[in-house]
């Protein structure tokens, strides 16, 4: 890198410009919009004229948006929390031992993740409505575990592979039970594949749409994408565009600070996994 | 410390291979055994099957006289060092080294004291608290045998353990290993498929094929008296050479000219029934240049003319090979250490003999050499079951 010539930087420079720009614009236009005043809210300027804090006012000062957020932190927790655990026991399970019927487990969870969500919404919706999940939280929790375990349990297993199997045989062989061997070997080394398919849970079950909006009817629990969806502007001719955007600012945060959250444990994992010689 | 017993143990896989048959062993209370042989000969398997990481699919294994078959690996009280070492990356050395007294529920201040001991023995105090990923092959391997020693166990096994360092270090280890072995006295289960650690490192070595013990005994005997044709080409460096041999009254024909048997040999091949086809087999160093020999010395042997392919001067020795026409001694055992050794595909026109000269032997490349090599310690073997017609226990 020190040797790269002021042209070659100077081109890199560039280009790294433009990815990001093409990133962030749009995330840029929504926070710029969260900020305008209704007024001027259509006037086309990347930087408001008037700058106001009144939309962020807005949505905190009705329970609506309250609600939404507190349930869509909830439920995407503990989805994460379950689809986790459950993902990390069952891609051991499949990276370690040899079982009738792996090959088929592992076949039907890849044809889960296949599975278009939208046709599984209306018999979602039966189902739940009979058994009176509909509108709460496990009515959500348990469909967002069902399509992020697939991806946890790839994610995890490939991680798993990756330990090397001498070392749970050498925890084994140090007097540790198969409980203590993966506790205190085996889960310490996992940790950034634990770390890094928590966050792509945690990113499903926090962005989805589909499922938040047909499988609730209720502030009881809605999550801040459905909610959006219903936000009013003061009068029905006034636009939500802005209150909108706070909202889309304000539930961008929580993903923010749980992936740098995370990623600091991430890259902590890699650097002390060096394994082998 | 203990006796460890294996019983007729055998291991066959559910796809019906069977790795280990019947194997019969008594390692005795602070022994040092070597289990050697090819790959795949079962030596790790058997090794596992004592660790209690493969279970036992009959027969019977006693650590101090108990049945252990049941027992998981960490009710056995063994240790192992693992080829790759096996050392836990997230933690320190001295965290490594003290996680089977942690296990154990040993209390601080003997787990410190106890590693530190460790550490000393090993050379590795200046490294306690450095992780794995920053030590060096040979500190790595030490770790791990420092995790083994901490906690005193009843034996220790060692699967391969210096195959992953180069060869100097390999020397090195090789010897430490054996000190610290004697050292500390405890019952050592070695597993290796190189030969030269096999006949330094042991008191007893066993060697295994196909799943079944071939020879136990002392490297010494092992290189002396082998059982069969497949012990006699895998034990030593450079290897026995073999030759087809023809048995005629009390005289053997052979590519190497044709020689009375000595009065012992006849004895034993009359005892044994021998065939008159055989396989010949005679060590390198039981060769010598005869100009370099007096007639006296010559009268205990033969000899033979030939050119000289390739000269290996060693400094203390001279590597003489030559090539004999004619047709090579063949049979499954030979083959199968030539495909260990990588060599099958190795076309030779004739048969190679090495030989092991004197320094001061005038033999040059290319040029015609008079050979002569002790017929007493000649080795005949049945070339269709390897048997060693000249052992003697």
């Amino acid at each position: 890198m020190a040797a790269m010539t002021t042209g070659a930087k100077a081109r890199w420079t560039l280009l790294d410009i433009i990815v990001v720009i093409y990133a962030l614009v749009p995330v840029l236009w929504i926070v710029s919009l969260s900020f305008k005043t209704p007024a001027t809210l259509t006037d086309g300027n990347f930087i408001p004229r008037e700058w106001t804090l009144q939309n962020y006012a807005d949505i905190f000062s009705t329970t609506t948006f309250l609600r939404a957020l507190g349930n869509s932190i909830g439920i995407a927790l503990i989805s994460t929390l379950i689809a986790v655990v459950l993902g990390t026991m069952a891609a051991y399970a499949i990276a370690r031992l040899e079982f009738p019927g792996k090959r088929a487990l592992v076949g039907v969870s890849l044809l889960i993740a296949m599975f278009p969500q939208v046709s599984l919404v209306s018999p979602l919706f039966e189902m739940e409505r009979s058994l009176g999940l509909f509108d709460t939280w496990p009515g959500l929790i348990l469909p967002y575990i069902t399509f992020a375990l697939p991806l946890a349990i790839y994610t995890l297993s490939a991680f798993f592979r990756e330990i090397p199997w001498e070392l749970e045989k050498a925890a084994k062989m140090d007097g540790a039970t198969p409980a203590q061997a993966f506790r205190r070997v085996i889960a310490p080394l996992a940790a950034p594949g634990v770390f890094t398919t928590a966050i792509l849970v945690f990113i499903f079950c926090w962005n989805d749409f589909l499922f938040a909006i047909s499988l609730t009817s209720t502030e009881a629990s809605r999550t801040v994408p459905a909610a959006l969806s219903f936000f009013t502007g003061s009068s029905q001719f006034e636009d939500p565009t802005g209150t909108i955007s706070a909202a889309a600012v304000v539930i961008t945060i929580p993903i923010i600070v749980f992936v740098l959250f995370f990623q600091r444990r991430i890259v902590a994992g890699l650097t002390s996994g060096a394994v082998k010689g | 410390m203990a006796e460890i017993v294996l019983d007729k143990v055998s291991k066959q896989y559910p796809d019906g291979a069977l790795a280990v048959s019947d194997v019969d062993l008594t390692i005795a209370d602070g022994e040092f055994i070597i289990l050697v042989g090819p790959s795949g000969c079962g030596k790790s398997t058997t090794l596992n099957m004592i660790a209690g990481l493969e279970d036992i699919t009959s027969g019977e294994l006693r650590i101090d006289g108990e049945r252990v078959n049941e027992r998981a690996p960490k009710d056995r009280d063994i240790a192992m060092v693992f080829q790759s070492y096996a050392l836990y990356p997230h933690m320190t050395v001295r965290e490594n080294m003290a996680f089977p007294l942690r296990l154990a529920k040993v209390d601080d201040k003997t787990v410190r004291a106890k590693v530190d001991e460790a550490a000393r023995i090993l050379d590795l105090t200046q490294h306690l608290d450095r992780r794995p990923s920053n030590l060096s092959g040979g500190q790595r391997q030490r770790v791990a045998m420092g995790r083994a020693i901490v906690r005193d166990p009843k034996a220790f096994l060692m699967d391969e353990p210096l195959s992953n360092l180069d060869a100097k270090l390999r020397v090195q280890m090789r010897t430490s290993v054996a000190k610290i072995q004697k050292k500390l006295g405890t019952t050592t289960v070695y597993v290796t498929h190189d030969q030269t650690e096999a006949m330094t490192l042991g008191d007893r070595v066993v060697v295994m094929r196909g799943g079944l013990v071939q020879q136990i005994g002392s490297p010494q005997f092992l290189y002396e008296q082998p059982v069969n044709l497949f012990v006699a080409g895998f034990i030593g460096s450079p290897s026995m050479n073999f030759v087809p041999a023809r048995l005629e009254n009390s005289s053997v024909s052979s590519p190497l000219g044709n020689f009375p048997l000595t009065d012992r040999i006849r004895t034993l091949l009359e005892d044994a029934d021998a065939p008159r086809e055989v396989i010949m087999g005679l060590r390198p160093e039981h060769f010598e240049d005869a100009t370099l020999l007096d007639d006296t010395a010559m009268s205990g042997g033969a000899t033979f003319e030939s050119t000289v392919d390739v000269l290996e001067s060693m400094g203390s020795d001279k590597f003489a090979y030559f090539t004999l026409e004619g047709e090579m001694a063949t049979s499954a055992e030979l083959e199968e250490l030539a495909a260990d050794a990588g060599a099958s595909d190795l076309s030779a026109d004739g048969t190679q003999i090495i030989t092991r000269l004197s320094a001061s032997s005038q033999a040059k490349e290319g040029h015609p050499a008079r050979i002569w090599f002790d017929t007493d310690k000649i080795h005949l073997f049945d070339p269709h079951n390897g048997r060693n017609f000249t052992y003697a226990d």
